[in-house]
């Protein structure tokens, strides 16, 4: 097992002072070289959770296990990606994939080889020069990826990802980051509000819903890998989305 | 269509501007010797083009260009290095905003020309009390635009830095400083324009040399067309220095395509 979360809370205070609980007693374990995403609408506490794992926002209650050792604050054994791909644009792309080799003190020539090779792994080889201005969208978030993977983390953080992205080149991404999923065997935790997208990246999907934010129900995904895009238009895809979309229609009726 | 507008305009700009100089320069001119205007009042462009001629031919007026240069150049270094220097740890460091930050603020409402003389005073009639008042002047916009571009930098990108276990001192290095570095050339144009005229302001005040002490002497014989041929001189001065500041952000923050539509003036 490689991340075990329990009792997991965050409450915010506003400035009225009154507290806002954004995450109540999330429990939930990944194994090794797992895919897991969350899935819930805004407000539902996943940005927080994610947030929290990747060691930027301090948790209120619970622990986080990453390997058993208890996680407080950011980790050298994590990677993030945001839904920006906030790269430095006075760096080259490959400056931008170094960019935590040199933050952590690693051994640049030893893991310039890795960048090379993640840059062609997201199909990005020929660009390790240009700057980032000259990158369409997901060109840009694809050198996110990269940078996220180049130090060798044990889990890859990612927040909505793809958020930015136009519906076409959102799709193709997902067939990318599998591709890469299944090549790097890294284990992956990705923040979604798109319910398809859930399900079609998923082994697991953490379904969450808001006030307060708390998770509902995981949902493992059987369907079988590789996951071509075909697959959304089957049966068994929709019977998924549709399971997972029956936790925000119950919502949006307490709502009403 | 919109190409050939384009062209046509960008081959309009040079003659239309000299046409417009010519214009100004002739109708100046004119009415000049038309109304017969006592040379003392306003002297005609070409004897003003007459007196910039003599004074670069004598070399008296390049001795002075030297010093005025000299006192511009090293106060305009000294300010904005102390301004980018302060605007930096004032950037980083909350307390020093709230404790420090308010007396910077005071000292700047102080018009500077009030406090000339006695900077004359404590630092004597030669170069160094000019240089004291036009780093006084250069160092604000500095200051501000350092510390404003300081905290430009995207609330992600400090994020992402924090999850990649960045120290608060790498983030400044790599992400914060470079990200401010438009904000800082805005404030260096501002800063070496202004420094001219603290140099100027200087040598009014009490100096032994120096176009500003030219000024005063030329006024002082009525040789008007000599004080405006100093006043071309100085604006060639400005335009020049500016020009090497924006000759040099285009190297350095070579990533923005134009930083200077982001205009923070001090």
């Amino acid at each position: 097992m490689l991340i075990s979360v329990a009792g997991l809370g965050k409450t915010y205070r506003t400035r009225d002072g009154r507290d806002i609980e954004a995450l109540t007693d999330a429990v939930f374990e990944i194994d090794e070289g797992e895919l897991v995403t969350v899935v819930g609408p805004s407000g539902c506490g996943k940005s927080t959770l994610l947030k929290i794992l990747a060691g930027i926002l301090r948790r209120t209650t619970g622990e986080v296990r990453l390997r058993g050792r208890p996680v407080d604050g950011p980790s050298r054994d994590v990677g993030v990606v945001f839904q920006a791909p906030v790269l430095l644009p006075w760096r080259t792309v490959l400056q931008n994939v170094m960019l935590p080799v040199e933050l952590q003190g690693r051994d640049r020539a030893h893991y310039e080889t890795r960048a090379r090779h993640y840059l062609r792994l997201v199909g990005l080889e020929g660009f390790e020069s240009t700057y980032p201005n000259e990158l369409s969208g997901g060109m840009q978030q694809r050198v996110g990826i990269s940078r996220a993977l180049v130090h060798d983390p044990a889990l890859l953080l990612m927040d909505e990802p793809f958020g930015a992205l136009d519906a076409m080149t959102r799709e193709a991404m997902n067939v990318e980051l599998l591709r890469i999923w299944a090549e790097s065997g890294k284990t992956v935790l990705l923040v979604t509000h798109s319910i398809p997208e859930a399900v079609f990246l998923a082994d697991r999907v953490i379904v969450m819903t808001p006030r307060p934010g708390r998770i509902s129900e995981i949902i493992a995904v059987d369907l079988p890998r590789p996951r071509r895009l075909e697959i959304i238009n089957s049966e068994r895809f929709g019977r998924y989305v549709a399971a997972i979309r029956r936790h925000f229609q119950s919502l949006a009726a307490l709502d009403a | 269509m919109k190409g050939l507008a384009a062209r046509l305009r960008g081959r309009l700009e040079l003659p239309l501007a000299v046409v417009l100089f010519l214009v100004v320069v002739g109708g100046w001119e004119l009415l000049v010797r038309l109304f017969a205007v006592p040379k003392i009042v306003l002297p005609t462009p070409s004897s003003v083009a007459v007196a910039i001629w003599h004074g670069l031919g004598e070399g008296d007026m390049l001795k002075h260009f030297g010093v005025t240069f000299y006192e511009t150049l090293v106060g305009f270094l000294l300010g904005s290095a102390f301004g980018l220097v302060l605007g930096a740890l004032i950037g980083q460091f909350p307390l020093l905003e709230r404790t420090l930050y308010p007396y910077v603020v005071a000292f700047q409402t102080l018009p500077k020309v009030a406090i000339a003389p006695i900077i004359v005073i404590w630092f004597g009639y030669g170069v160094s009390s000019k240089i004291v008042i036009t780093a006084t002047i250069a160092f604000f916009p500095l200051l501000a635009n350092t510390i404003v571009g300081l905290r430009a930098v995207p609330t992600e990108q400090v994020e992402l830095m924090v999850a990649f276990t960045a120290s608060r001192w790498q983030i400044f290095w790599k992400a914060r400083l470079p990200q401010a570095l438009p904000y800082i050339f805005v404030g260096l144009d501002v800063a070496i324009v202004l420094s001219v005229i603290g140099a100027i302001v200087g040598e009014f005040v009490g100096a032994q040399a120096g176009l500003g002490y030219l000024i005063l002497q030329r006024n002082f014989n009525m040789d008007m067309a000599g004080v405006f041929a100093i006043l071309v001189i100085l604006s060639a001065m400005g335009i020049g220095l500016h020009m090497l500041v924006n000759a040099i952000q285009r190297r350095v923050v070579f990533w923005m395509e134009s930083a200077s539509d982001r205009v923070i003036g001090a």
